[in-house]
């Protein structure tokens, strides 16, 4: 198998208003994905329904050959909100340790995991008293514990210090490299650039889906363009 | 069901209680202030009036402050994405459920522990039955406040909407309990709605182990509190939606 999540027809209904209208797409394993658009467009929403916490949910969304939200899939997927959703008022290591005992997992994939987003010196730090950089990457954290094979990862990198962007999206590379499928949320354009594939979402519905170089061609743009430019070709191309 | 996520989630919440001084001072320390102020207030009246009210008040704090620490902590974990990341992973509701209120029995024992020491070893309440069970009824007491204020989370927007539940929930009961009219002297339509209130039957048992050593009445008074928590708990599994809108 090559993708790990594969969506045919994919609609969803928050109180009356359809956010999500007839979404196609797979996500492969070993690549980084990224999911951008504008605020509101129903990025998160459709990485809930990926994670399996979103009601309201018509057509088909397998994740690993099974359908979203399965029991058997908990283990195997990371996900990490906009918010940090970690306890504000328990230390870095703490919120690790408890949501590994949740997960059943052993106390050295919590040390791995607070030096795989450079919190080694804030582990004993009460989060409440971490930066919002920081605090958000206490969330990442929780997500990489037990290696999950799929990792949702809603705007991870918002509000983050450039150098420590760099470092996040080369850790989402190197993971990747081992075989893991990373969907990243983002509504700054200037991301896209850091993705093997990237899904351009407006209103619900995707406007293009394929490398950034692809999207540039189909945009009828030039490879030194960037994908904002695209996102607007295309976006004043389309009848509405 | 898993034992290990279940005392994960004890562990935790009595983790964030430890690192919280003040709300963990005002659980064990105010309850004692409260009882020692109503003995003072009756200390001068003849036919020892602290006897009668004192248990009333032993099985209401454990209840009311419960109700109030659960629902609010509830109301974090629903809108700070804890809950959310935690039904995302493999963690049965129960396991939710079973862990707060483990972790918050726990903080009710020791609550009532000190309230119970305070009133039979300082103040003289008589006690006639034995006063590990007066701590096993503020106990279930605890359970029963939490259940409720789990349940009640579910409808409030912000933590200033959950502590209005408090006087919408939990004043009825006080006031149909027996504590300022015996329940036999209300209007018939109010002695039989506070006949099956549930904190009735916590008043109940804690005064029966005031008055007598037999336990049969207790234990029956016990299972009703006990029943209650068990329904409150299932209705707040209820509102623990694995999917939201």
């Amino acid at each position: 198998m090559t993708s790990a999540v594969e969506v045919a027809g994919l609609t969803v209904v928050r109180g009356r208003r359809e956010v999500l209208h007839g979404l196609d797409f797979t996500i492969p394993l070993g690549e980084v994905t990224g999911l951008l658009g504008p605020s509101g467009c129903g990025k998160s929403t459709l990485m809930r329904v990926l994670v399996g916490v979103q009601a309201g949910v018509a057509g088909t969304v397998s994740v690993f050959g099974e359908p979203a939200g399965s029991r058997s899939l908990r283990h195997r997927i990371g996900y990490v909100t906009q918010a940090p959703s970690v306890y504000d008022d328990l230390s870095v290591a703490e919120n690790l340790a408890f949501f590994a005992r949740v997960l059943g997992e052993e106390r050295a994939e919590v040390e791995r995991c607070i030096a795989a987003v450079d919190l080694g010196d804030q582990a004993d730090q009460v989060v409440a008293r971490l930066s919002g950089g920081q605090r958000s990457r206490v969330g990442l954290a929780v997500a990489l514990l037990g290696s999950p094979s799929l990792l949702v990862l809603d705007e991870p990198t918002v509000g983050l210090d450039p150098v420590l962007r760099e470092d996040l999206w080369s850790m989402f590379h190197r993971l990747a490299a081992t075989g893991v499928a990373v969907l990243v949320s983002s509504h700054v354009m200037d991301e896209a650039e850091r993705c093997d594939r990237l899904l351009l979402m407006r209103d619900g519905v995707f406007l293009a889906d394929g490398s950034p170089a692809e999207i540039k061609r189909v945009a009828g743009l030039t490879d030194d363009a960037d994908i904002e430019q695209a996102f607007l070709a295309i976006v004043r191309r389309s009848p509405t | 069901m898993s034992s290990r996520v279940t005392l994960a989630v004890a562990g935790r919440v009595l983790a964030q209680l430890r690192r919280d001084h003040r709300t963990l001072a005002i659980m064990v320390v105010l309850p004692c202030l409260l009882i020692s102020l109503l003995w003072w207030m009756f200390e001068d009246l003849p036919g020892a009036p602290f006897d009668r009210v004192g248990p009333a008040l032993l099985a209401m704090f454990p209840f009311i402050v419960m109700f109030l620490v659960t629902s609010v902590t509830t109301l974090r974990e629903r809108s700070g994405g804890t809950l959310e990341r935690l039904l995302a992973m493999p963690m049965g509701r129960l396991d939710f459920l079973f862990g707060y209120a483990l972790a918050f029995g726990l903080v009710a024992a020791v609550q009532s522990a000190a309230a119970v020491g305070l009133a039979v070893g300082l103040l003289d309440l008589s006690i006639e039955g034995p006063v590990w069970l007066l701590t096993v009824v503020a106990v279930a007491d605890a359970v029963l406040g939490s259940a409720l204020g789990l349940f009640v989370s579910a409808f409030a927007r912000s933590e200033f909407q959950a502590v209005q539940f408090m006087p919408a929930l939990v004043i009825p009961q006080i006031l149909l309990c027996g504590l300022f009219v015996p329940r036999p002297a209300l209007p018939a339509v109010l002695e039989g709605i506070g006949d099956v209130l549930p904190l009735s039957a916590a008043v109940d048992a804690m005064t029966h182990l005031t008055r007598s050593s037999s336990t049969g009445e207790v234990w029956a008074d016990l299972a009703v509190v006990a029943g209650y928590a068990a329904a409150g708990l299932a209705l707040g599994a209820a509102t623990l939606r694995r999917r939201t809108p």
